[in-house]
């Protein structure tokens, strides 16, 4: 089966969940006036179930061929192993790690921490280079959110202090 | 209109807007080079910047400064480099790119600019006098139109965005509407499919989803394939940006044909700067002599200037249901409405009548908007070419880490950073499959006004009544039905057709 019409069965999958929600479970903590009302929190809902199980079923039955591939430029996934796989899931691992550090560890350590090794991930090896320039881009960013913004961003790790 | 013109012009001249423009278009013009980002991933990048403003006709000026910003920048890559930093510069890389070839790289770009400057300029025009038009009869509108238009308006973006794949482009706009329902909504003011979760409370973050749907695929892609980066070209030496008198008179008549052809197709909802360059394109070149059509595709200048002058109007265009209806026409313009409504400002055709200088402010600001790309641009074009040569190892992480900067700044909160990541990979894989992604950003955003519609409307009626007692709302689903059934009927047509059964073959 194709990878589109998987998505659909995964749609499909989320969309009766969703109507199950909107038609049997929502509506019962609703308060008795309420049921009075013609329209119910769950109306709207109730609505959109049906359309994306309609549309999630036309995709998934369809007979025609829909796998035609890929448009011009765009990644093939079904050659998707010669593409730097490896880098993009080492990436996006980054990114949640990055995400978990940012309030324990700080923004500053955070940040260079993350561009550095993002970087050094790519293929990067001049860290004289690559060092500074993260230094300084995290320096940046964070004086433009905290002090221009006005957001607070917590710079060092809190065993360290505020740091503000 | 003349009362608003001046107040339009009083705000968009002031210093503080002046330089958001400014600012704008070079931050637009930078980041719109780098080949992968669109012009959706910048804006969403740039909203949170935008927001912190605080003034929405500062915010709104500065979010449309990038917009044609990254139009211009795009094209610039695509004839230097031949890589289009966005999808509605690819038919510039046509004739751009050879031109470069050729070693004129500097009269593509002149050509370009000054294409770019009077299609957006006309178009601006066009929006002047056409939106205010469109919002005098939108003003007559109740709730229950106001239901069927957006419901036309999504019919339209799935029909048009999703070209042979209609379900698919419907599917994408009802799972952004499913999403919208996400959190406690205004209207019952009770928790919806939040599933016990806190952070869910208050539903998606539209920034965050903005840059889930965009800015992450596009940012991954660069990491999938290298080629993609900017960093395998090298620009060639650009000099001599002139061009000859009779050069001037031959695409005179291609960019006012095709300025107002631009803006026209700007307008459509769905169909955007993209549809609207190679339609230019293939106008141009169908229309040609014959000989100068043997050209095209080998550096003819007025295949470049059919496209440059077709997208900048485009753009402007895709401003008036924005501006007067309140409904995005585009991907980029949805990722707008988005930002105004997070400035609690409602776009719409009470508008101009509440807030008439942010809605002059944003014309006249378009005009001043294209004169910053011709004049400071184009001199300085060498110079930010170099943008260019920003090597792929340095360029991801700085794209990865503003991608998630612009999530964090949105809404404080590092959870949302981890939302971020996972609809980022559920986008990139629904790229994969080719399912298309504006339609759900789009749905996402439209999906609490089009509900708020929909339950007045069944207040006021007690029912679906108003279905059969307001004839211009049955007309307009009407016209939406249409819109979706008429594409896939002839899609499937088109493909028994091929197959060899259709019509007693």
């Amino acid at each position: 089966m194709a990878l589109d019409r998987w998505i659909a069965l995964v749609i499909l999958m989320i969309s009766l969940a969703y109507g199950y929600t909107a038609f049997f479970t929502m509506d019962e903590g609703l308060p008795p006036f309420m049921k009075f009302n013609a329209i119910w929190p769950s109306t709207f809902p109730k609505g959109l179930s049906v359309l994306a199980v309609i549309c999630a079923l036309i995709i998934l039955l369809s007979p025609q061929k829909s796998d035609a591939g890929p448009k011009t430029g765009d990644i093939d996934y079904r050659r998707l192993l010669d593409y730097k796989l490896g880098q993009a899931v080492a990436l996006l691992a980054m990114m949640a790690i990055y995400a978990l550090a940012l309030r324990p560890v700080g923004f500053l350590i955070a940040t260079v921490g993350f561009l550095v090794i993002s970087a050094m991930i790519l293929g990067e090896r001049k860290l004289h280079i690559l060092i500074p320039i993260a230094v300084l881009a995290a320096g940046v960013v964070w004086y433009l959110v905290q002090g221009v913004l006005g957001i607070y961003l917590r710079p060092l790790p809190l065993f360290l202090g505020n740091g503000v | 209109m003349l009362d608003g013109i001046l107040i339009g012009l009083g705000t968009a001249f002031s210093l503080s807007n002046l330089l958001m423009v400014i600012g704008g278009c070079l931050i637009g013009t930078f980041i719109g080079m780098l080949p992968g980002l669109g012009p959706m991933s910048i804006i969403s990048i740039m909203i949170p910047v935008a927001i912190s403003i605080g003034d929405p006709s500062a915010a709104l000026i500065l979010l449309a400064g990038v917009y044609y910003g990254a139009i211009f920048g795009g094209s610039t890559s695509s004839i230097l480099i031949n890589a289009p930093g966005v999808a509605s510069t690819v038919a510039t890389s046509f004739d751009g790119y050879p031109l470069a070839r050729q070693g004129k790289a500097g009269k593509a770009l002149t050509v370009a600019a000054i294409s770019s400057f009077c299609g957006g300029t006309i178009g601006a025009v066009l929006l002047m006098i056409f939106a205010p038009a469109l919002a005098s009869v939108a003003l007559l509108f109740h709730s229950a139109e106001y239901f069927a238009l957006m419901v036309v308006g999504l019919s339209a973006i799935a029909a048009f965005a999703g070209t042979g794949q209609v379900v698919k482009a419907l599917l994408m706009t009802v799972l952004g509407l499913i999403m919208a329902t996400v959190g406690e909504g205004a209207l019952f003011n009770m928790p919806r499919f939040t599933m016990g979760i806190m952070d869910l409370q208050s539903g998606f973050g539209f920034i965050t989803l903005a840059m889930a749907m965009f800015a992450l695929p596009e940012a991954l892609y660069l990491v999938l394939d290298p080629s993609r980066s900017a960093s395998e070209g090298g620009s060639s030496e650009i000099k001599d940006l002139r061009i000859t008198r009779a050069e001037a008179k031959s695409i005179a008549p291609v960019i006012g044909r095709q300025s107002i052809q631009g803006f026209l197709i700007g307008v459509l909802p769905g169909a955007g700067a993209t549809i609207a360059s190679f339609l230019g394109y293939a106008v141009e070149r169908n229309i040609a002599p014959k000989d100068e059509q043997k050209e095209f595709g080998k550096g003819s200048i007025k295949g470049l200037a059919a496209p440059e002058s077709a997208n900048n109007a485009a753009c402007t265009g895709s401003f008036v249901p924005l501006l007067t209806l309140g409904i995005p026409g585009s991907g980029t313009t949805a990722i707008l409405l988005g930002a105004l409504i997070a400035l609690n400002v409602s776009p719409g055709p009470r508008l101009m009548v509440d807030e008439p200088e942010i809605f002059w402010a944003v014309i006249i600001s378009m005009y001043v908007g294209n004169l910053v790309l011709l004049i400071l641009n184009l001199p300085l074009i060498p110079y930010i070419a170099k943008v260019l040569a920003v090597p792929r190892n340095y360029l991801i992480p700085f794209i990865f880490f503003f991608t998630l900067m612009g999530a964090y700044i949105g809404q404080n909160n590092a959870t949302e950073l981890l939302i971020l990541v996972g609809l980022g990979i559920c986008a990139t894989v629904l790229r994969f499959a080719d399912y298309p992604l504006a339609p759900l950003l789009i749905g996402f955003i439209l999906g609490s006004m089009l509900e708020d519609n929909f339950s007045r409307s069944m207040q006021l009626y007690d029912g679906l009544g108003f279905l059969m007692e307001r004839p211009m709302t049955i007309g307009l689903l009407g016209l939406a039905a249409i819109l979706v059934i008429l594409p896939s009927y002839r899609a499937r047509r088109a493909r028994l057709r091929q197959a060899g059964v259709a019509d007693g073959d």
